[in-house]
């Protein structure tokens, strides 16, 4: 006996194997990412008043990733569409773009990264906090033998707390220059990674895990958008059921940043 | 009966508590119901397992028991396990947890779990806590006292050894500085996780004299086992009051190690 | 008995060598030793595979309870035999080859961890999951023979990493099975960090499974194998199933929070202004504990019925063909089991009553949780009616599962007095629940995967285990295993605390005389008494190990049918050829049709043409 239904729908239930399968798998990836989730809200409630950060992602380029993932949704929901004309040509042509879309989501992402992991809060042994991305450190800094200084793009605030809401008309208003800090004068020092608040811890894991899920798709379907002719050949219609498969799964993937865009960029 | 049953049955220990009462009660007849489905059941398996063994009964009957009573068993236990929760145990665990006697009324105490051992912070005989901080919270001072305040400087600070009066309701705050820890008095009928970043309100009211020792019962580390210096202390009100005074002023913020 | 196996339509015969070529899957020449054992994507020697694996992960789980116990009876003496070879290979943690508190924790931790993940998950639900289920259902294998590899292969790599991290420096994991934040992070050991990706590779097993075995249920149905005709363990697997899908995901998340806690200094599961062991922790804080405990319990919670479905769907298949009748209540079974695993899912923080919860929540998930224990009366209720009017064959797969009922009984009902919180409050972290779980999982679970083990093994290697040495088994474990657990329950009434590296001996009179609420000494003396029931329950289970391994090769030949069963698992050639079926059976009755008024036999196979008018469905009285 062969393993039935790999292909063709199995009447009663109305699906074939893989798609159930993909299903199913979603079910669970939903549980994880509801499990992520309602730790960012318990996280969020449980802040002490006026510690929660707002304002301090990117918004223009929250949004331009928003777009390119809901544009790949399309090209992805295209190619598959393609695949059933049995149009080949235009299955390459649609999931090239999907890979390139995906490519610069995480090339976007990654900059975005960067940019945090620039950005130096340093507390002062006044009690002052210095707060700013770091532009040099001098060629003898060293916190532990306190020589040397460091040079921000920033600012100085007397309470952390201004640096909590950049949204808020003061921090708008504040004015950023080059600032130096002598090792001497810090206290403590560290940027803005996943250690500095829960907020930092959160918005790096989730988006984290979500670039992970985003890289793992982009693989797939570059796996079949190089190495899928062969199959095409001889099983077209096998090979139609992975791309919608694949896609199914890209579409979830999507879905997930339009929840994270506006929990962590607006919020 | 109910008593009896309590201590010499399911071997109930001790109880030095008003309050434990209730719960011991509640335990009892649990165990009555988890008693009487046990029988039943043991007495039903013994007979069907020698009635309908194979020698016996050389063919099976197709369409074997068509009796109603299993149905009416269920209910019956569904209707008592109803009885117990709604008409005892939620009761009771509201009362526990949402109706706690008002500090005038009681003894208050502030208990700050650490590896391995219990602070324990009384407001001086003046009644009053003084002012704490979050901020302040540090080794030496993990009440996070503020040194400033007058309030606090008859406040009563004790590592390990806590004294109350007896028949006068405990009220605790409870919270830990490092890792989760339970504080458990046993005769009190009383189990209340210490967790740091909480401050856990609990009560309980002793009703025998005497010296009863806390438990830590959640794993906290390799000196879990070990962390069982603490000591609930009940006293007659005056020895509890002396007591009191020959400590006051001790709650100046120093080192516990 | 042995007469009925010859009485097989004669298609139904098991076909020589060429059967496998004939009906194998694609490649048609015959696979080399790593294609058929080590990548083996057949559902039947995965099966297998997961078996031995996770029978050897209970003993190695039952060794380190064996070296606890004797902590717990005679803390500080080092350990007699095993000892000077604990601190050769464990060093530090072991000096003089006494037990210190940080490897009794490590051990508990780590019983607890391989017990649960590597023992009785793999063992109940992927190993008789694998072998039986599309075996039962008529289909060839799995849906998706390669996801079965790798979910075996995620397995095995979980539990290398769970044994390496006892040997890595301050040893395995400290902070108890369920791991709770702020400890788990601030043990200055790397131990944690291993249990963590471990538990994220056994996470990713259990998920590959789950998918695998709920579209195969779904989809590979034999034609006319509809859902009101599947055996009753199929459906415990597939509720079992359905609860790994979407229990697990949340654990995980919490294990990835973890991981960043212990490793990227994060502050999930930390408040703020902790001071640990002197200083305080250069932590951002904002954290909270209590956010780990409701991610671990929702999974904790269900994970539990995982444990005790597959259990249950054994001693249903058990009972129906040693009572030669038709299970009572089918219908009822299969709407409780549902109810069960959905249920499962919102009684979690019964596990968490005394962490200051509030009067409302507490209402809640006492509620659900008394509810959760009516479905389960109503399973066994409808295990133990079935027995009514039966002709109840005894032997050993039998004798299993009868010890089953009244162990889960006990455990069952035990269960009842912590989901009421008030009396929890007593009884909470007390040896009584020690006994209360090990009453469910130890003499329930384990006894009911010994009842499968007997069951199916004629199916395995057309070879029956020793029925002998089988009963010997039987009631020596039955025996040790309530010397070992009922001495517990009294230990915990009287206020004795479970995860104490010494026995206690710290609370007892002899330490502390002037405490009015210390522990007599009879209770410590139970301690002495445990570990010799303990190690007794370890020697009774030597005959089952050789019996096992004797049979392979000498137990008594048996036909495709020895117990005359009805399921399709019994109307294939033993061992099943791979593709499992000669023909594509046509499912025509429901699952347990026993001693049918008008058929010859005693028992009439779900595939049976039908001759003579007997009722299609079991539940035709109902
Ligand atoms: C297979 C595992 C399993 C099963 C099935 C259960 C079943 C139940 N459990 Fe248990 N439980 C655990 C495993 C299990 N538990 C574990 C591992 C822990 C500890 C975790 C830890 O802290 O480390 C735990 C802890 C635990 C707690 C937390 C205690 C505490 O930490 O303070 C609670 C509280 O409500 C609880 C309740 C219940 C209830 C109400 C059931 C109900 O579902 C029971 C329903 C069954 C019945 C009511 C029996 C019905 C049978 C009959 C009526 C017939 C009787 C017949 C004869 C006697 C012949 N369990
Ligand atoms: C499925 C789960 C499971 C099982 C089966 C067991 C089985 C046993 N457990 Fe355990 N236990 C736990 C889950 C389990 N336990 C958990 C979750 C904890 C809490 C940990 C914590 O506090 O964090 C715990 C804790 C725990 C404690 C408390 C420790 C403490 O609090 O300090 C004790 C104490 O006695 C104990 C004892 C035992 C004993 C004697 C058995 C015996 O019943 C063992 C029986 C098994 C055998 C006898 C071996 C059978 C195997 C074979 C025959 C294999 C054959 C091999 C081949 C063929 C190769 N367990
Ligand atoms: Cu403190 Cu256990
Ligand atoms: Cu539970």
């Amino acid at each position: 006996m062969e393993i039935p239904y790999t292909v063709q729908n199995r009447p009663d239930t109305g699906i074939y194997n893989a798609k159930l399968g993909i299903w199913l798998f979603l079910a669970s990836e939903v549980m994880l990412f509801g499990g992520l989730f309602s730790a960012y809200v318990l996280l969020r409630v449980g802040a002490a008043p006026g510690e929660w950060p707002h304002g301090w992602l990117n918004v223009t380029l929250g949004t331009i990733n928003t777009l390119l993932l809901a544009l790949s949704a399309i090209t992805t929901l295209l190619a598959w569409a393609a695949c059933k004309v049995r149009d080949f040509g235009k299955f390459r042509i649609f999931h090239a773009c999907t890979i390139l879309l995906a490519l610069t989501f995480l090339g976007i992402k990654s900059y975005e990264y960067r940019d945090k992991l620039m950005h130096y809060e340093i507390k002062l042994n006044n009690g002052k906090f210095a707060d700013g991305h770091l532009v040099e450190k001098s060629a003898d800094f060293d916190l532990a033998k306190k020589t040397g200084s460091v040079t921000l793009h920033g600012h100085f605030v007397d309470d952390e707390k201004e640096l909590a809401d950049l949204r808020s008309p003061e921090a708008q208003a504040a004015k950023h220059g080059e600032v130096v800090v002598a090792a001497t004068d810090i206290k403590s020092m560290g940027n803005y990674g996943p250690r500095h608040n829960t907020f930092t811890a959160i918005y790096f894991t989730l988006t984290g895990l979500h670039a992970l899920h985003i890289l793992g798709g982009t693989l797939v379907i570059f796996y079949f958008w190089a190495f899928g002719g062969a199959m095409w050949k001889t099983d077209p219609e096998r090979f139609t059921n992975r791309i919608e498969v694949s896609g199914l799964f890209w579409h979830f993937v999507d879905l997930v940043w339009i929840f994270l865009f506006p929990v962590l960029y607006l919020t | 009966m109910k008593d009896w049953f309590a201590h010499n049955v399911i071997g109930l220990p001790e109880l030095a508590s008003s309050n434990g009462q209730a719960v011991d009660d509640l335990i009892v007849y649990v165990h009555w119901l988890m008693l009487a489905l046990f029988i039943g059941w043991i007495l039903y398996f013994g007979y069907v397992l020698f009635r309908f063994n194979n020698a016996r009964n050389k063919k099976a009957d197709y369409q074997g028991s068509k009796s109603k009573v299993p149905s009416y068993v269920e209910l019956a236990i569904v209707a008592i396990e109803a009885v117990l929760l709604l008409g005892i145990a939620v009761p009771l665990w509201a009362k526990n947890v949402s109706h706690f006697p008002t500090p005038e009324e009681s003894t208050v105490v502030q208990i700050v779990a650490q590896q391995f051992a219990w602070n324990a912070r009384y407001p001086g005989p003046d009644g009053k806590f003084g002012s704490q901080e979050m901020k302040l919270v540090a080794e030496t001072n993990v009440f996070g006292v503020d040194a400033a305040d007058a309030a606090g400087k008859d406040d009563v600070q004790v590592f390990n050894e806590i004294h109350v009066p007896v028949n006068k309701p405990v009220l605790i705050y409870l919270s830990s500085k490092d890792v989760i820890h339970s504080l458990k008095l046993v005769a009190m009928r009383l189990t209340q996780d210490a967790i740091p970043g909480l401050r856990i309100p609990c009560t309980f009211t002793p009703t025998k004299i005497g010296r009863y020792q806390i438990e830590c019962a959640q794993l906290c580390g390799n000196g879990h086992a070990a962390m069982a210096g603490g000591f609930v202390v009940v006293q007659s009100q005056e020895d509890f009051t002396a007591w009191l005074k020959s400590k006051s002023g001790s709650a100046a913020p120093q080192s516990f190690e | 008995m042995q007469s009925n196996v010859q009485q097989f339509p004669p298609f139904r015969e098991p076909q020589p060598q060429h059967a496998h070529d004939s009906h194998g899957h694609a490649e048609h020449h015959e696979p080399n030793f790593w294609q058929k054992y080590i990548f083996s994507t057949d559902h039947k020697v995965i099966g297998i595979q997961y078996g031995f694996m996770s029978l050897c992960f209970m003993l190695f789980g039952f060794f380190l309870m064996l070296l606890m116990r004797w902590q717990i009876a005679h803390p500080g003496v080092p350990v007699p035999v095993f000892g000077p070879l604990l601190e050769k290979i464990l060093g530090q943690p072991a000096a003089h080859g006494a037990i210190s508190p940080d490897l009794y924790n490590s051990f508990g931790a780590m019983h607890g961890t391989i017990m649960v993940f590597l023992g009785v998950v793999p063992l109940a639900f992927a190993a008789f999951g694998n072998y039986v289920v599309p075996l039962m259902i008529g289909a060839p294998d799995m849906t998706f023979p390669r996801i079965n590899m790798a979910s075996f292969h995620a397995f095995f790599l979980g539990g290398v990493v769970m044994l390496v991290s006892f040997f890595i420096p301050g040893g395995a994991a400290q902070a108890g099975w369920t791991s709770y934040s702020p400890l788990a992070t601030t043990i200055p050991t790397n131990g944690q960090a291993f249990w963590l990706v471990g538990m994220v590779l056994l996470i990713t097993s259990s998920l590959l499974g789950a998918v695998n075995f709920i579209a195969t249920i779904i989809q590979l149905r034999a034609p006319g194998m509809t859902w009101m005709r599947l055996p009753w363990f199929v459906w415990a697997q597939f509720v079992t199933a359905f609860i790994l899908l979407l229990a697990f995901p949340p654990l995980e998340a919490a294990g990835v929070l973890q991981l960043m806690d212990n490793l990227a200094g994060t502050s999930f599961f930390l408040p703020t202004g902790l001071a640990v062991g002197g200083q305080l922790v250069d932590r951002s804080g904002g954290g909270s504990p209590l956010l780990w405990q409701h991610l671990f319990w929702f999974l904790g919670h269900p994970e539990v019925y995982v444990l005790i479905l597959p259990a249950m769907g054994i001693v249903i298949e058990v009972i129906a063909n040693n009572t030669r009748k038709p299970i009572w209540g089918y219908k009822s079974l299969v709407y409780s089991v549902l109810f069960v695993g959905f249920l499962s899912f919102i009684v979690w923080a019964h596990h968490m009553y005394l962490t200051g919860m509030g009067q409302k929540i507490a209402t809640f998930f006492q509620a659900t949780t008394m509810m959760i224990s009516v479905p389960s009366v109503i399973i066994l209720t409808c295990m133990f009616l079935s027995l009514w009017g039966g002709s109840i064959r005894i032997n050993t797969p039998m004798l299993f599962a009868l010890g089953f009922l009244p162990m889960f009984g006990i455990g069952g009902l035990t269960g009842l007095p912590l989901g009421l919180a008030a009396a929890d409050l007593y009884l909470h972290d007390t040896y009584y629940i020690i006994a209360h779980f090990h009453y469910v999982v130890a003499p329930g679970t384990i006894f009911a995967l010994f009842a499968g083990v007997y069951f199916w093994f004629p199916k395995m290697t057309g070879r029956k285990m020793n029925e002998f040495w089988g009963r010997v088994h039987f009631w020596c474990s039955l025996v040790f295993m309530n010397l070992v657990f009922m001495p517990m329950f009294a230990q915990g009434i009287k206020g004795m605390l479970r995860r104490m590296s010494d026995g206690a001996v710290n609370y007892s009179a002899a330490r502390v005389p002037n405490a009015i609420d210390a522990l007599p000494g009879s209770v410590m003396q139970l301690n002495g008494w445990i570990l010799w029931a303990a190690i007794a329950l370890g020697i009774a289970q030597i005959p089952f190990i050789i019996n096992l391994f004797w049979s392979i090769g000498h137990g008594e030949k048996v036909g495709t049918n020895p117990w005359s069963a009805t399921t399709l698992d019994w109307q294939t050639p033993t061992p099943p050829p791979h593709g499992n079926f000669a023909h594509e059976p046509q499912v025509v009755r429901g699952p347990y049709e026993y001693s049918a008024p008008g058929h010859a036999e005693d028992f009439t196979p779900q595939d049976e043409p039908e001759s003579s008018a007997a009722p299609l469905t079991p539940t035709a009285h109902h």
